[in-house]
């Protein structure tokens, strides 16, 4: 017989909660303070894209990212999380117009932290140029929002990844978080096969893209400062570890970053694979980093990985 | 127009220039004083990292030693689709290049985008798209995304592709699309002196605030951004 559900924590259930499996609406109300979180321009007002109907595709009337508020350890936060089975969780107009808002307003406050569940494949197609404008506003909104002094946390775990523009999104955040999941790319697997064919990228081979644009990589390299488990408790926590590191933003980051990405390019520029970029990182048996279990890989990652804080 | 006829035409009292494999590298004297820094993505050329690291530090270089505005050439392909460039993090690169250019702008050095041939996706993410005010060329023709790889995903034809594109500016490739769109500010022309029409979008900068949205709005584009956007906005703030 199962127990009660009144018997289970909020944190037990968020334990128990794949970040992976969830939808949108449901990685929030576990992530943040329980009951707390509060919707903006919610379903019910049914802002839909205006554009998809061109496409005779259906609409969700939330465009696919949920936006608010909540608190976190009792603290204020903002909060945008990403429907990634939702057309991919792609940026549209309206979707992206959501999350542009909510960093305005936290620029203006300038002490709430603004949280991002990215779980995106990037621009949506069918109203390409208004997602590319989208995703131009919203990294110029997290930079204005950054440099007023709030913190900008990214969290990368969805099953659509975070591709595209999402990843330029991200790579503008003060710190991100990333499950083994949660891929990172610019161009996805499937877009450089049709581009380059399948001898530079063969989006069939898994393991491939796992060890090239996985969360393992990604903390490695130090695209990602902390590697969360594939729940949403592990998620929260690094949230707020996330939130107790990142500091203020200034030119000195940028400086900072142009170091660190050149140094990245200089000592694994000629690198073929991600293999041979753990190995030059010192990582003694590199083939067996992609079946490593979380807790061991975050004590390989805290002993050899590279962090970007301060350099971003 | 080429590259050369565009500096030349841009700078007519001389110009510090360099295009190595299409990294545009350099800087001018602007007719009302000071100088212009200028860099850019030249011949078609896609933006990887190697391309990225050097522009963004061209930047990060005149920041602190130079105070004129600055000027964003493109003619790009769309970012390098490439195993090494993804395996090195190649979103950490075009974040970087945009950071540093919306951090210039956003203090004290004005930037201005030239589209002048094409560009594409997380390029022109990170390069005229993250300037204040995008400049198209008249001829210029960028695409967010091709019509063909459209036709793939939406798994239209590429004829029922161009009919929709009549009716919306919303996805079909284009200068006049993301003119409408809000992305680009103006175009200019290319049978007259862009020397005069660089003065005077110099001497009438509009603010540093993103307004995009808004002009989006204004030539019935994006009827929805903006609106979207404020009441986000307006009921956030009451939050605190």
């Amino acid at each position: 017989m199962t127990a009660p559900l009144k018997d289970i924590t909020p944190a037990e259930r968020a334990r128990s909660t794949s970040f992976y499996e969830a939808s949108a609406r449901t990685r929030l109300e576990l992530l943040l303070d329980a009951g707390s979180f509060v919707e903006l321009i919610g379903p019910e007002q049914r802002e839909v894209s205006p554009h998809l109907k061109i496409f005779d595709l259906p609409e969700q009337f939330d465009d696919g990212i949920v936006v608010g508020h909540g608190r976190l350890s009792g603290s204020p936060v903002f909060v945008a999380a990403q429907e990634g089975r939702f057309m991919g969780g792609a940026f549209g107009e309206v979707h992206g117009a959501k999350l542009t808002g909510l960093l305005r307003a936290a620029c203006q406050i300038g002490s709430i932290p603004v949280l991002i569940l990215f779980d995106t494949g990037g621009v949506r197609l069918q109203e390409a140029n208004a997602g590319e404008l989208a995703i131009a506003e919203i990294m110029r909104a997290v930079m204005e929002a950054r440099t007023a002094g709030v913190k900008v946390i990214g969290l990368i775990g969805g099953r659509s990844g975070c591709y595209g523009g999402g990843g330029l999104i991200a790579g503008c955040c003060s710190a991100l978080a990333v499950s083994e999941q949660g891929r990172i790319a610019v161009s996805g697997p499937e877009v450089i096969e049709t581009n380059r064919g399948v001898e530079e990228f063969d989006s069939r081979d898994r393991a491939l893209v796992w060890r090239t644009m996985g969360g393992k990589h990604r903390r490695l390299l130090g695209v990602a400062d902390v590697f969360a488990d594939d729940n949403v408790q592990d998620f929260r926590e690094a949230a707020l570890e996330l939130l107790g590191l990142a500091g203020p933003f200034g030119l000195d980051r940028l400086k900072a970053e142009q170091e660190r990405l050149a140094g990245r390019l200089s000592r694994f520029g000629a690198c073929a694979d991600a293999v041979d970029v753990w190995t030059a990182e010192g990582v003694a048996d590199a083939q067996a980093v992609p079946e490593l279990p979380a807790d061991q890989f975050v004590a390989l990652a805290n002993q050899i990985g590279r962090t970007s804080r301060d350099a971003r | 127009m080429t590259l050369d006829d565009i500096i030349a035409s841009l700078f007519p009292d001389g110009h510090e220039v360099s295009n190595d494999r299409g990294v545009i590298l350099g800087s001018a004297p602007l007719r009302s004083g000071g100088r212009m820094l200028l860099l850019g993505v030249a011949d078609r050329t896609a933006l990887g990292v190697d391309e990225a690291i050097r522009l963004s530090g061209h930047v990060l270089e005149s920041i602190g030693r130079d105070s004129g505005p600055i000027l964003v050439l493109v003619d790009s392909d769309s970012q390098r689709m490439s195993k090494r460039d993804e395996l090195l993090g190649l979103n950490e690169f075009l974040a970087h290049l945009a950071k540093v250019l919306i951090h210039a702008d956003m203090n004290g050095r004005p930037t201005i985008g030239l589209l002048y041939g094409h560009s594409a996706a997380g390029a022109l993410l990170a390069t005229g798209l993250a300037t204040r005010v995008l400049v198209g060329l008249r001829g210029a023709d960028p695409a967010v995304m091709d019509l063909p790889s459209m036709a793939k995903v939406t798994k239209l034809s590429m004829e029922a592709l161009q009919e929709k594109a009549k009716s919306t500016p919303v996805f079909a490739p284009g200068l006049s699309n993301l003119a409408q769109m809000g992305a680009v500010h103006m175009t200019w022309s290319n049978a007259t002196s862009l020397a005069d029409q660089l003065a005077a979008l110099l001497a009438d900068m509009p603010a540093a605030q993103d307004r995009r949205d808004a002009l989006g709005k204004e030539r019935g584009g994006r009827l929805k951004a903006a609106e979207i956007a404020e009441r986000v906005r307006d009921l956030a703030l009451q939050a605190r």
